[in-house]
């Protein structure tokens, strides 16, 4: 069996993507099995593997770890990703919270049925320009530093730069009023591990199409 | 300026509850001011107090702690109800994940149309017991300890007492089929810090009623029709 990391998930973003970014940050190789159908789904259920019957799942140092924060949390502690003391965790995990509520409205955006799409389009813009990015424009700000907390990388820097990436897909210009987030792009764009991940051939996952949708929906409902 | 942690929300359960248990568990006294009234909300929000412009907020150590998740970590984590190592705190995040899903189905119910609450009380029955109920019974049956965690007193035990509580109010008999989580239930309720948040008095919130529900709908202008999973 090998040692690395092994993502159980279908072969989207979903809720696994953040974790296959934290994992590419720290330079992590792992190896992912894709449900392609309901019964992939049903054999990982009797199987057991999955403690609350859903994915994600991963199999990491012998654990299969479910809840995708629970699996996050692991791997940015483990690869030194979550701060050097509990109040840099405290500003992080506030940081990321504030990610993840953003990126359940970008990621559930492919999904939503046609009559629904222009008003959730409108307010995920919304929140991203009038909610989120000023607040990490102003983190950034207010301490000069290259990185959101402790002047270090870290998951924060991951997941922002994962958002504002599946932001701007929806609209390129929403950086246009954060001149800061500008350069934060380009400077976590251009660390090794995430330049790496960011090219073609990666493991990182495209937008999901609409016509892909029938399928995932297929597998869990 | 008090030392105690200081609660900013409604004076009602919604997503502050489970961090008001966390703090009593660990035995620390906290205050709250409670939001009645648009205005209040304005000031805050003008004052720069919501990082993003939401409550829970909770004054503590010297930061403005919002995130509902971030705030329970902080504190878990201070007051050693984190477990002992990274994997236990593995252990401890996945299982407080379940029981927060499963919280969050009863968190809308308030908020719900009469016809809407009589579907959501069945998928919060169903999902307890068939999918995080069986979960958490199977755990404690396997390692035969107390705790859900590591042998010892943790955020999970505190937060899965909290959901069976939360779901027996909508189903008495809901751990019939769960000899395990019945005595686990007697034995956290018994913990000293637990036992008196569960008396009459304490700052636990009761069952969210109408005036609750319409309180945040006024004081955030949100929530006016929120639909059954």
């Amino acid at each position: 069996m090998s040692g690395k990391p092994k993502l159980h998930y279908f072969n989207g973003r979903g809720r696994m993507e953040p974790i296959r970014w934290l994992l590419a940050a720290a330079g992590v190789e792992f190896e992912e099995s894709f449900l392609e159908k309901k019964d992939d789904l049903l054999k990982l259920q009797k199987d057991g593997s999955l403690l609350f019957q859903q994915v994600p799942m991963v199999e990491i140092d012998g654990m299969k770890m479910v809840q995708t924060r629970a699996i996050a949390n692991y791997i940015a502690a483990k690869y030194n990703l979550y701060g050097k003391d509990l109040k840099e965790r405290a500003l992080i995990d506030m940081y990321v919270e504030g990610m993840f509520d953003l990126n359940e409205q970008l990621m559930s955006y492919g999904y939503q049925p046609a009559d629904k799409k222009e008003q959730h389009f409108a307010n995920m813009m919304d929140k991203a320009t009038n909610r989120y990015f000023p607040v990490f424009e102003k983190v950034l700000k207010d301490h000069g530093q290259d990185f959101l907390v402790g002047n270090q990388f870290s998951r924060a820097d991951v997941q922002l730069l994962e958002i504002i990436l599946m932001a701007e897909e929806c609209k390129p210009d929403i950086l246009a009023k954060f001149p800061l987030l500008q350069s934060f792009k380009a400077r976590i764009s251009n660390i090794p591990t995430i330049k790496k991940f960011l090219q073609p051939g990666s493991q990182r996952k495209h937008p999901v199409r609409e016509e892909e949708v029938p399928k995932v929906i297929g597998i869990f409902y | 300026m008090s030392r105690k942690p200081k609660l900013y929300y409604f004076n009602g359960r919604g997503k502050m509850e489970s961090i008001r248990w966390l703090l009593a568990a660990a035995g620390v006294e906290f205050e709250e001011e409670f939001l009645e009234t648009r205005e209040q909300y304005e000031k805050l929000l003008q004052g720069g107090s919501l990082l993003f412009q939401q409550v829970p907020m909770v004054e503590i150590d010297g930061m403005r702690m919002v995130q509902t998740r971030a705030i329970l970590c902080y504190i878990a984590a201070k007051y050693n109800l984190y477990g002992k190592d990274l994997k236990e705190r593995a252990l401890i995040d996945m299982y407080v994940g379940g029981t927060d899903d499963l919280m969050g189905f009863i968190m809308m119910f308030p908020f719900l149309s009469a016809e809407d609450k009589e579907k959501q009380c069945a998928v919060i029955v169903q999902k307890a017991t068939s999918r995080y109920f069986p979960a958490y019974e199977k755990v404690l049956k396997d390692h035969g300890q107390d705790f859900l965690v590591g042998s010892n007193f943790s955020w999970a035990d505190v937060h899965l007492l909290e959901a069976i509580l939360m779901v027996e109010e909508k189903k008495s008999d809901v751990l019939s089929g769960f000899p395990q989580l019945q005595a686990f239930k007697a034995r956290i309720s018994s913990i000293p810090t637990i036992k008196k948040f569960l008396e009459p008095g304490s700052q636990r919130k009761p069952v969210p009623d109408d005036k609750y529900v319409e309180t945040v709908r006024r004081v955030l202008r949100m929530y006016y029709d929120l639909k059954a999973n």
